[in-house]
């Protein structure tokens, strides 16, 4: 089963890609795309590869075999800085924003970019303000200071700065109270209506299922299974296979 | 599920436990790693410990092995009191650590890398003799090697082993300490299908004589070697039980799917 | 009570005023290199032992620039600028392919240049050592002494420089990334930010602020090949005491280093003071490794 039809290529195209960390063999031929505008769940247990995968199409991690292509562009090799200024965003798992920056510094690292007016730079901050609006009102502090659910606010809306055509999302519920976990599931259907592309890499199986056009599914470093998100549910025999015990 | 492990709760059920854990708690400032683990394993079981993301699983051994020290609570091995004694007193004990991430010498041997381990358990102020002299130290270094199918690449510098082979020579460094209980963490980890299939051949053949504790993500490994399975969820004991009770354990279910 | 009177008039007073406004300029001198060395280190994990060298061209240059044009500050200002560009291209030929290797990698290139620069200086220039005529001679009276406009002059301007450079680091651009790049290098790449680019820059930052060091001291003391040496050992006790990476903190080491030396030049050779720094180095390392004025993660 194919993401796109024949006359749209995908966004990210990864094909048989093979990674390594020193010479532990993480990624064993992994196949995978994701199409413009479509929302993608990458599902699996710890160690898999999940987040490897992601980092790798950032350029993070470099691919040893196999290709990965960006809007019909071989991308392997290059370096992550010019992957997120063509629009390839990246939020990993434990956030990780810039600490000891204040919210609108963190923000103005993805805005800083050239050829963007000032105009749609205040647009860009008016509308993750208005999605966002605690940010608003913490955008003098230091980002270190914000609770776990504001920092994963921070890193998405730091993302969107970028103006993304998809976001790589590593584990954003991880670690979060329920509440925020719904509030989640809202902040990427919100992108999905703007028209951005995601690949969120996640353990909880509800929240990608709901989100989610389709579904990979991960076990030592390949895809194990694929299918539209509405084909399975949370009590399917796949997902006890692949992700219980 | 093989028959050629007898289960543990019939072996050594009289006896007591090899290593018990009271009310072992871990805080890093305000965060609980672990909080109150009352943790028990039979001689000659072995145990996989497993749970999600942050569940504490790596805190526990590093307590066990005496890498961290516990913020309360008791670790009893052997009936000795071993809380928050230093690694290698630890090691002289008897329990033994593989890690994660390899920590082999690159630059020395397969046969050196082991020799070292066996050499700790063996104290001389001779400081003249050539180490290869200790016929004893070599006979249990290759002893180890030979449990781990790596004898043949004895001469083999460890640089030149492939990732499971290296993942292997771990797990015997860590058997020419001759422990009583062996620690194995996360022992596939960046493994093939059949390195991952080797290493438990090479564990169930291991397994006889020695408490072996292993923490693991490949739950089909889990399932086939364990006697028995703790799961650990935010730093408690979430359930304990055979593989097939965890299996049919709704709450563990639920805590790994997010439902 | 005569005793206490006694004791109060023991304490020399106005030397202590002297030694103060001469640990202050030094003190800033020193801040100035250091804070080029610590943000080298705290952006790129690079120990630069060529600082001291690159503190030495640009005295060099000054020489060369006053003895041509007459002007100090056009001096300081193209010595700056010619070292800050040679900075850049060392950092492109011989770092940047060394990124990512054992750090040991960088300690022997950076020492290696700083070996070349020496000798070349010495080749060049010839073992006499040159003078650089500071641009104001008058002097002011204090207690005894005839103090030096100049070394206040000094003391003012290596502080606008670091304001100037502080103030860069917080509201510019650059300055975001800089901050950036230092507290999280992968992070920074996923936001776009070129990274490559921003070490050349911070590299040619801390080799300008070096160079205007080198010309701003050269009057007090003789510009020679060697005079780097002492002031890169200094700038790494600074480094250190300050905490890797720590902008304020190297400040503050510097300036309080530099009083002690000069408290202790009272009582002491001066020669003798030098032993304070070093002092302050092993108890710093022993208590608060981290920097002294920064306080020791749990």
């Amino acid at each position: 089963m194919s993401a796109t039809d024949t006359n749209t290529q995908p966004l990210v195209l990864v094909e048989d890609v093979h990674t390594y960390y020193g010479k532990s063999h993480i990624l064993h031929g992994i196949s995978l795309e994701i199409g413009p505008g479509e929302v993608v769940g990458l599902l699996g247990r710890n160690g898999v590869g999940k987040s490897t995968t992601l980092k790798t199409i950032m350029g993070l991690v470099p691919a040893r075999e196999g290709k990965i292509q960006y809007c019909g562009q071989a991308i392997t090799g290059v370096p992550p800085h010019k992957l997120a200024r063509l629009g390839i965003a990246y939020v990993p798992e434990d956030r990780r924003i810039f600490r000891l920056l204040t919210v609108m510094e963190n923000l103005r690292t993805g805005l800083d970019r050239g050829g963007v007016t000032d105009e749609k730079k205040q647009a860009l901050l008016d509308k993750v303000f208005t999605y966002f609006p605690v940010l608003a009102e913490r955008r003098s502090q230091a980002g270190g200071t914000l609770s776990g659910g504001e920092q994963q606010m921070l890193a998405i809306a730091r993302a969107m700065m970028l103006e993304p055509k998809i976001i790589l999302l590593d584990e954003p519920t991880e670690g979060l109270m329920p509440r925020m976990v719904s509030q989640i599931g809202q902040i990427i259907d919100v992108l999905h209506r703007e028209g951005v592309a995601i690949l969120l890499v996640e353990q909880n199986v509800p929240l990608t299922l709901a989100a989610s056009q389709r579904v990979y599914i991960m076990e030592k470093g390949i895809v194990r299974h694929h299918c539209a998100a509405s084909e399975i549910d949370v009590n399917d025999a796949v997902i006890k296979q692949y992700l219980g015990v | 599920m093989s028959d050629a492990r007898s289960p543990a709760s019939a072996r050594g059920a009289a006896s007591a436990p090899i290593l018990k854990t009271e009310l072992l708690t871990v805080r890093f400032g305000g965060l609980a790693a672990l909080s109150q683990v009352n943790f028990e394993v039979a001689r000659d079981e072995i145990r996989a410990i497993i749970g999600p993301n942050g569940a504490g699983k790596s805190t526990f051994f590093n307590c066990l092995t005496g890498v961290l020290r516990p913020t309360g609570g008791r670790i009893i091995f052997n009936g000795v009191d071993v809380t928050g004694q230093p690694a290698n007193v630890i090691s002289q004990r008897g329990i033994a650590r593989s890690y994660q991430i390899t920590n082999i010498l690159p630059n020395a041997t397969v046969l050196e890398n082991v020799r070292i381990a066996a050499q700790s358990r063996r104290h001389s102020w001779n400081m003249m003799t050539h180490y290869s002299a200790f016929s004893d130290i070599n006979e249990k270094a290759e002893r180890a090697l030979d449990s781990v199918g790596l004898l043949s690449k004895a001469a083999e510098l460890a640089a030149n082993l492939s990732h499971g082979e290296q993942r292997n020579l771990e797990i015997g460094i860590a058997l020419a300490t001759e422990p009583s209980l062996l620690c194995l963490d996360e022992p596939t980890a960046g493994m093939s299908a059949a390195e991952t299939h080797d290493t438990m051949q090479l564990v169930r053949r291991i397994a006889k004589d020695l408490t072996i504790l292993i923490v693991e993500h490949d739950m089909q490994v889990v399932m086939e070697l364990a006697d028995r399975i703790t799961v650990l969820h935010y730093g408690e004991i979430l359930a304990e039980g055979t593989p097939e009770e965890i299996q049919r354990n709704p709450k563990v279910l639920e805590v790994y799917l997010k439902t | 009570m005569d005793a206490v009177v006694h004791f109060f008039q023991a304490i020399p007073f106005d030397q202590i005023v002297i030694q103060t406004l001469n640990g202050i300029v030094t003190g800033m001198i020193l801040a100035l290199v250091a804070s080029g060395l610590t943000l080298i280190f705290g952006i790129m994990d690079v120990v630069n032992f060529a600082h001291g060298e690159l503190f030495m061209l640009g005295a060099y240059i000054g020489v060369l620039v006053l003895a041509g044009t007459g002007s100090f500050w056009l001096a300081l200002i193209v010595a700056s600028l010619l070292v800050a560009i040679l900075g850049a291209a060392l950092q492109i030929v011989t770092l940047r392919p060394l990124i990512g290797r054992d750090p040991l990698n960088t300690i022997l290139v950076t020492f290696g240049i700083s070996l070349i620069l020496q000798n070349y200086a010495l080749w060049q220039f010839g073992p006499v050592a040159r003078k650089i005529n500071e641009p104001i001679t008058t002097h002011f009276n204090l207690f005894y002494l005839e103090y030096p406009w100049y070394r206040l002059v000094i003391a003012g301007m290596s502080a606008s420089i670091i304001g100037a450079f502080w103030l860069f680091l917080k509201y510019g651009k650059f300055g975001v990334w800089i901050r950036a790049t230092t507290q999280d290098r992968v992070m920074a790449q996923a936001m776009g930010i070129p990274v490559p680019l921003v070490y050349t820059g911070v590299f040619a930052i801390g080799a300008g602020m070096a160079a205007a060091s080198g010309v701003l001291f050269g009057p007090l003391v003789g510009v020679n090949h060697a005079m780097g040496l002492d002031w890169v050992l200094k700038a790494f006790i600074v480094v250190v005491v300050g905490g890797m990476g720590n902008l304020g903190g190297s400040i503050a080491a510097a300036i309080f280093i530099s009083l002690l030396e000069s408290y202790a030049a009272i009582w002491m050779n001066p020669s003798q003071a030098v032993i304070v720094s070093f002092v302050v180095l092993i108890l710093t390392l022993l208590f608060r490794p981290t920097g002294l004025f920064v306080p020791t993660p749990k």
